[in-house]
């Protein structure tokens, strides 16, 4: 029975897709038609493309400051980043202003070389490792831990909505204050967590002196930073699934198990895709969690990628920024590929986005 | 539109050049510095540590009363951060202080980027005949003075009286005492013996003198960290942890420590003078005939500390240098510098400041003097507040026993090799 209905749920979730595709096929050919009929009218393609533009000038008007801001601030310093990783510059040969005097730059093109020395450290491999450990640690915790919470809050209950705002209450204080406080609990003397544990007996935790206590120590406060985000876009998505497939089910006698596991994930799956794709990116590149609660050691052991590439740049003297840019290159290029890989995997799924 | 800001700026540029030189020309020659005409705002970014920050600003605020037009305004920048905010400031320009209170490891590194101005050449020759040798070195790069010292210091064994006489033991001279001291007050008061700070590698410094070893040979352009006796300063470190004899955190080290040597959780640390204010507050030291301070113990070759301090410098891009040497000029002054050896214990760079009867009555002072005569004047190169950070890094690895000594020297050798590119 059970099987039945999620048959059924799969069936209109595909007949959905098929409408979608079709609508957008239909949207895409009128488009082109209209641009057909435009140029047989005006005789040549050029004046269809003017015509185009004429019709929708107000689109491109209204499109046009986003662009030029995108391609200022997001754009420019990509660009720009690309092409420091392939120089020798540091903080000796940029040019810079110092009061009324300006030193030009001195910096030269390298090619490839900062590449090569990067990928040829083994420091990369390293924290690579522990980039990817972090990043799928902290996100299947915080997916795992956001779902339970959104199911529990999606009942009725009394006072669910103090709940909710208990559970949101994380992610409404400043990311830094959280984990500045995270690091005195976390205080190996002085903190309130070993205070605690003492009291009932128990030996004080190394938690931010021990390379493994460590690395749980900043996932812990990771997963505690990014469950409020998790547990309301889940929620979302749990109030948008009708409730009378919860309804059919229980009717054909669904246990709860079943229930969750052929309506609500089938039917939170595009919400979720979407979540996961953005905790693994920012994840992956959660810079002040591991820079304030343990500038990435106890020695190097918790540094990821970006506080590598931070370290590059702002720690050594002179500051290496071609080696800083190439970190942040690659780490781009990777993430790159995890879209790229994560996308073609939703598509084959059957999953259009 | 750019072009146009280009040429305003540019113009400004060549009248602030031609108003700059103009000053200095009258400085030179008639020395009307003291004549009051002199006005404007002098930012002074302070590094001092919050028991000192308010005997600082006291003092700097204190220069309007020479200098009636100007303004002093004073920003406290933690140690911590201060390094990369004051490189930031000066590379960009904008919002960069006048005046700041450099770590005697980062002038050289400053002067060598171009941010600093040169100190005018009357007060340099004040500075070669009037401060300690070993202090004005510090200053100096390539043959020029960028820096005049504020104070200087070294390392010590601050230990706790009355913990030391209940256990039964004197103040130890050595490593090896330390061992068996802190093995009698942890039978005796269930006490640590020593927090040793695991989570800065300028606490590593003793260790490794005291083995006979340096971070680097400078004259000879040669990485000796990772030399027998750097081997041996990490197994050193290790072993005091090891055995019990020290406890030591690898964040948060130096609050912790405070607070562990003024709760009487440890009995000894090693610190240096800019930590007393702050200790006599704990409440060990309530009676402050219960803190002493010692010779920072001897490895297995001898005693040594590294000689530290701050030099305060001018910012090459101020738009008023005259304001800001006249007031670096003041804060190294005679009476300024006795001022804080009497009101925070901190050491003067002024010879003749020792002869002050304020001075003279600090014990503090009295006891790191000869400490300050001895200790192991750094190379005073660029590189040398960076090699700090990768030397953390293997430090806390080996203190903390995450890896061996030997790999420790090897990766720290490693690391120093590519910040100090061509050397052996």
């Amino acid at each position: 029975m059970a099987a039945h209905t999620s048959q059924s749920v799969a069936k209109a979730a595909g007949d959905d897709v098929e409408n979608d595709v079709a609508a957008r096929g239909r949207s895409r050919r009128t488009d082109s038609d209209s641009g057909n009929r435009g140029g047989d009218r005006g005789g040549k393609g050029a004046s269809g493309f003017r015509r185009a533009v004429g019709t929708h000038w107000y689109a491109w008007a209204m499109v046009a400051p986003v662009v030029l801001v995108l391609g200022v601030i997001i754009g420019w310093p990509l660009v720009r980043g690309v092409y420091l990783s392939l120089t020798d510059a540091t903080e000796r040969n940029v040019s810079r202003t110092i009061g009324v005097r300006h030193i030009e730059a001195t910096y030269e093109f390298v090619g490839l070389d900062n590449y090569v020395s990067v990928l040829s450290d083994p420091v990369f491999l390293q924290r690579l490792v522990w980039t990817v450990v972090w990043t799928v640690a902290c996100v299947s915790i915080t997916f795992t831990l956001g779902l339970v919470l959104a199911n529990m809050l999606n009942r009725d209950f009394r006072g669910r909505a103090a709940y909710r705002m208990a559970l949101i209450l994380p992610w409404a204080v400043p990311g830094f204050v959280s984990v500045f406080a995270w690091r005195f609990l976390f205080n190996r003397d002085n903190g309130i967590l070993n205070k605690i544990l003492d009291g009932g007996g128990i030996a004080a935790i190394p938690w931010l002196d021990d390379p493994t206590w460590a690395k749980f120590s900043v996932v812990a406060v990771n997963v505690w930073l990014g469950v409020p985000f998790m547990m309301v876009a889940l929620l979302g998505g749990l109030q948008s699934i009708p409730g009378e497939l919860y309804e059919a089910a229980e009717m054909d006698g669904a246990s709860s198990w079943q229930r969750f596991r052929h309506i609500t994930l089938p039917g939170l799956r595009s919400v979720s895709m979407t979540v996961i794709l953005l905790s693994t990116i920012w994840t992956f590149n959660m810079f002040p969690v591991i820079f304030l609660l343990t500038r990435g050691g106890p020695g190097d052991s918790t540094e990821i990628l970006v506080t590598q590439a931070f370290r590059e740049a702002f720690i050594a003297s002179p500051r290496d920024f071609a080696a800083s840019a190439t970190w942040g290159v690659l780490i781009l290029l990777l993430l790159m590929i995890f879209a790229l890989v994560y996308r073609r995997s939703l598509r084959k799924q059957g999953e259009v986005w | 539109m750019r072009r146009g800001i280009a040429a305003t700026a540019l113009v400004a540029t060549l009248a602030l050049a031609a108003t700059a030189c103009g000053g200095d020309d009258k400085d030179a020659a008639g020395g009307t510095k003291a004549g009051g005409e002199l006005s404007g705002t002098v930012t002074w970014w302070d590094t001092a540590n919050d028991a000192e920050k308010a005997s600082f600003q006291k003092l700097a605020e204190a220069f309007t009363a020479k200098h009636p037009k100007v303004t002093v305004k004073y920003v406290n920048v933690p140690y911590g951060d201060a390094q990369n905010k004051v490189k930031n400031a000066f590379s960009s320009g904008s919002d960069a202080p006048d005046v700041i209170r450099a770590d005697v490891g980062w002038v050289a590194d400053f002067a060598s980027l171009g941010y600093l101005d040169e100190v005018p050449a009357d007060m340099a020759k004040k500075v070669d005949a009037e401060f300690l040798p070993q202090a004005a070195a510090s200053g100096k790069f390539e043959g020029k003075t960028y820096a005049v010292p504020q104070v200087i210091d070294t390392l010590g064994l601050f230990y706790n009286k009355k913990m030391l006489a209940d256990a039964g033991v004197q103040p130890p001279k050595t490593l090896e005492e330390v061992k068996t001291a802190a093995a009698a007050i942890k039978a005796k008061t269930g006490k640590a013996g020593l927090y040793l700070r695991g989570d800065d590698s300028y606490w590593f410094l003793p260790l490794i003198y005291g083995e006979g070893g340096d971070l680097v040979d400078a004259k000879n352009k040669t990485v000796t960290v990772d030399n027998e006796a750097g081997v041996k300063a990490f197994k050193t470190a290790r072993d005091l942890v090891a055995s019990g004899a020290a406890v030591t955190n690898a964040t948060d080290g130096y609050a912790n420590m405070q607070t562990a040597f003024k709760t009487g959780e440890a009995a000894m640390m090693i610190n240096g003078p800019w930590a007393v204010a702050d200790t006599y507050a704990g409440d060990q030291f309530k009676d402050k005939a219960n803190l002493g301070v010692a010779a920072v113990p001897a490895g297995s070759a001898k005693a040594g500390a590294p000689q530290g301090g701050h030099d305060l410098a001018v910012y090459a891009g101020s738009k008023n240098t005259a304001a800001a040497h006249a007031f670096v000029e003041y804060m190294t002054s005679q009476e300024v510098q006795v001022q804080s050896a009497k009101e925070l214990s901190l050491l003067p760079t002024r010879t003749a400041a020792y002869e002050q009867p304020d001075v003279k009555s600090s014990e503090m002072v009295q006891f790191f003097k000869p400490a300050v005569d001895k200790a192991v004047e750094r190379a005073w190169i660029p590189e040398n507040g960076s090699l700090f950070e990768p030397l953390k890094v293997e430090y806390t690895k080996a203190i903390t026993g995450a890896s061996s000594p030997e790999d420790a020297a090897k990766s720290a050798g490693v690391e120093f090799r590519k910040i100090l590119k061509g050397w052996k």
